[in-house]
């Protein structure tokens, strides 16, 4: 019965890669770009479910970790861009002569990949062992959070030259050498998104239920018990809090390369609380209720925010309420309540023997 | 008498300007339980978290297995194989009773090998020998969060005793326990003296008689008398801050 299950979840979940796979032969280039988007934003979320849901550490500045990854590649692709130009645009307006040197290996597409995961890395490592090891916790983390995704994107606005202002990065023509208008090129990134999500599902999923998961439930509901019981809670934190920075690094760069744009109105106060509240909605410690939340929270204010464009903060607002205050039920309850049509082995659950 | 497993040396604390340890020195021999009493108030909680590392003395020594914990981190401390169980319970909720057991049975807490779920046998045997003691066996794959309050005392008794600690700090353990729970704790506690050394922390006389321990009794932070309890309840000195207490409350109560 139990193996029958497992190759149950296999197949279903197989399937569902694939039909997310095969999306682009049956949606419009509209749809697809968006629904990329969306996806790059659920990896995002997964991250917000390591570091809150498992780590218990609410951080409200996901949206700098975000940033990094999505100006990291932002850089290369405005390099890529220049052609024959030695400056981008927005440095020439600016009055500057030369590349600033930190721009110059940006040059490089390994480099610039490579910072992608390594900025948002480093800076939630770093920031994370000082937190952490003073023991700063709960809603102090939140606030010095909140206050970083603020200073993050004021520092973006106030150095123009450097970083484009409050534009931001924009208008990109190739990446890798690939024109990225080109119905290839956004297919490709469509894949590329597809399979970095699952990839992130997969694994966290795998680490979460396992040792790793265990003790950062420990730690998140009983810290004291559990440094009293010869833990020291400061690694398992560090950890879980510099994996949701990478995922957010990493879905920043995908975000920026489906959106064509990064500007700080996407790294700062307001969206950083966005991806929180997608992880809320879904089930803060559930990976595939936080994803579902993501997508389906965005395709809505994409269609509130174009028919009722100053409606949008009210919903969201509302919801922030609603998520706090109301106990939703989870995919995985909802499903369990179908009798017998979803095996606990679809939902990734250990499936008791006999 | 053999080298003492700890030592508490002359150590005082002071929270603003209270001094809520005043001088305690307790010696405690490997297998040796011992009862703490007194009053609220008494430094008896205070003086277990001075063993911790939870607070730091303003003076004296804490030396266990001839190493001084007063300057080393709480986690360290725990290692060195010092358990406590708190006032609360401090079990799990969501995980299970074994998975409760299997964190506190594991050998090795550094990280990363501490994350990992491989067992050995040795900390197979741990999580054995701790379901059997508390009772809990039965109840191995339930979550902590359902079970009674009784016997959620008994999983962290038992997570305590699964770290492999020489010395096992029990912040009243009976609280909230029926009569015959708090007989039932009496009788772990006994099964695992000789093996662990104990300091039990309670106010209920009834279940520090059944202990059958030597009983240090505590008042404004110093340790008043030592003695067995069938001597300490017949001490004028005893009688007149604890029963004393008590008389005056009934006194004050309306007849």
């Amino acid at each position: 019965m139990a193996i029958r299950d497992r190759w149950a979840a296999l197949l279903l979940w197989g399937a569902v890669l694939a039909a997310g796979l095969a999306a682009p032969s049956f949606l419009s280039g509209y749809a697809l770009s968006l629904l990329g988007r969306f996806l790059a934003l659920g990896l995002v979320t997964v991250g917000v479910v390591w570091t809150w849901g498992y780590g218990g550490i609410l951080s409200l500045g996901q949206g700098v970790f975000f940033g990094l990854g999505g100006y990291a590649l932002a850089m290369h692709l405005k390099l890529e861009s220049l052609g024959s130009d030695p400056l981008p645009d927005f440095m020439v307006w600016n009055g500057l002569a030369h590349l600033p040197w930190w721009w110059a290996p940006f040059r490089s597409p390994g480099f610039a990949l490579a910072m992608v995961v390594v900025l948002p890395g480093v800076a939630a490592a770093l920031l994370g062992v000082l937190l952490f090891r003073r023991r700063v916790s709960g809603v102090y983390v939140s606030l010095i959070t909140q206050a970083l995704a603020l200073a993050f994107s004021l520092l973006l606005i106030s150095q123009q030259g450097l970083t484009g202002g409050f534009n931001g990065l924009t208008n990109f023509s190739t990446l890798f050498g690939l024109p990225l208008a080109s119905s290839a090129a956004q297919r490709t990134l469509y894949w590329v998104t597809v399979l970095c999500l699952a990839g992130a599902l997969a694994g966290s999923h795998r680490l979460l239920t396992t040792g790793v998961g265990r003790l950062l439930v420990a730690i998140r509901d009983s810290e004291n018990r559990i440094r009293f019981l010869g833990y020291d809670p400061v690694p398992s934190k560090v950890f879980a809090f510099t994996l949701g920075a990478v995922l957010a690094g990493i879905g920043g760069a995908l975000f920026t390369l489906h959106v064509g744009v990064i500007s700080p109105a996407m790294v700062g106060v307001v969206p950083s609380i966005e991806m929180v509240i997608w992880a809320a909605a879904g089930g803060r410690d559930r990976l595939l209720g936080a994803v579902a939340a993501t997508v389906a929270g965005n395709l809505v204010k994409d269609w509130v925010s174009s028919a009722v464009p100053e409606l949008w903060l009210y919903v969201m607002g509302g919801l922030f309420v609603a998520v706090a205050t109301v106990r939703w039920p989870s995919v995985r309850e909802i499903a369990l309540r179908w009798p017998g049509h979803v095996p606990r082995a679809v939902l990734g659950e250990e499936v008791a023997d006999a | 008498m053999p080298d003492p497993l700890l030592v508490v040396d002359q150590v005082a604390v002071e929270f603003d300007g209270f001094r809520a340890l005043d001088g305690v020195t307790l010696r405690v021999g490997p297998g040796e339980v011992r009862a703490l009493i007194g009053p609220n108030g008494a430094g008896k909680s205070t003086l277990l978290d001075v063993i911790i590392g939870r607070v730091r003395p303003a003076s004296g020594r804490v030396v266990f297995k001839g190493c001084d914990l007063t300057r080393l981190p709480e986690h360290l401390i725990a290692r060195l194989g010092i358990g406590r169980k708190f006032q609360t319970p401090g079990v799990i909720d969501s995980l299970t009773v074994e998975d409760n057991l299997a964190i506190a049975a594991r050998t090795v807490k550094a990280w990363p090998r501490g994350a990992s779920t491989r067992m050995t046998e040795e900390e197979r045997r741990r999580i054995e020998r701790a379901l059997e003691l508390t009772g809990l066996a039965a109840k191995r794959r339930a979550r902590a969060g359902t079970l009674a309050h009784g016997e959620r005392q008994w999983l962290e008794v038992g997570m305590v005793v699964a770290t492999g600690a020489e010395l096992l700090l029990l912040d009243e353990p009976t609280a909230g326990m029926t009569p015959q729970e708090t007989a039932r704790t009496a009788r772990i506690i006994r099964e695992l003296s000789g093996t662990h050394a104990a300091v039990v922390v309670d106010h209920d006389m009834a279940f520090v008689e059944q202990l059958g321990s030597p009983v240090a009794v505590m008042h404004l932070g110093r340790i008043l008398k030592e003695g067995d309890i069938g001597t300490l309840r017949r001490d004028p000195e005893v009688v007149a801050i604890y029963l004393g207490r008590a008389h005056e409350e009934a006194a004050r109560a309306p007849a």
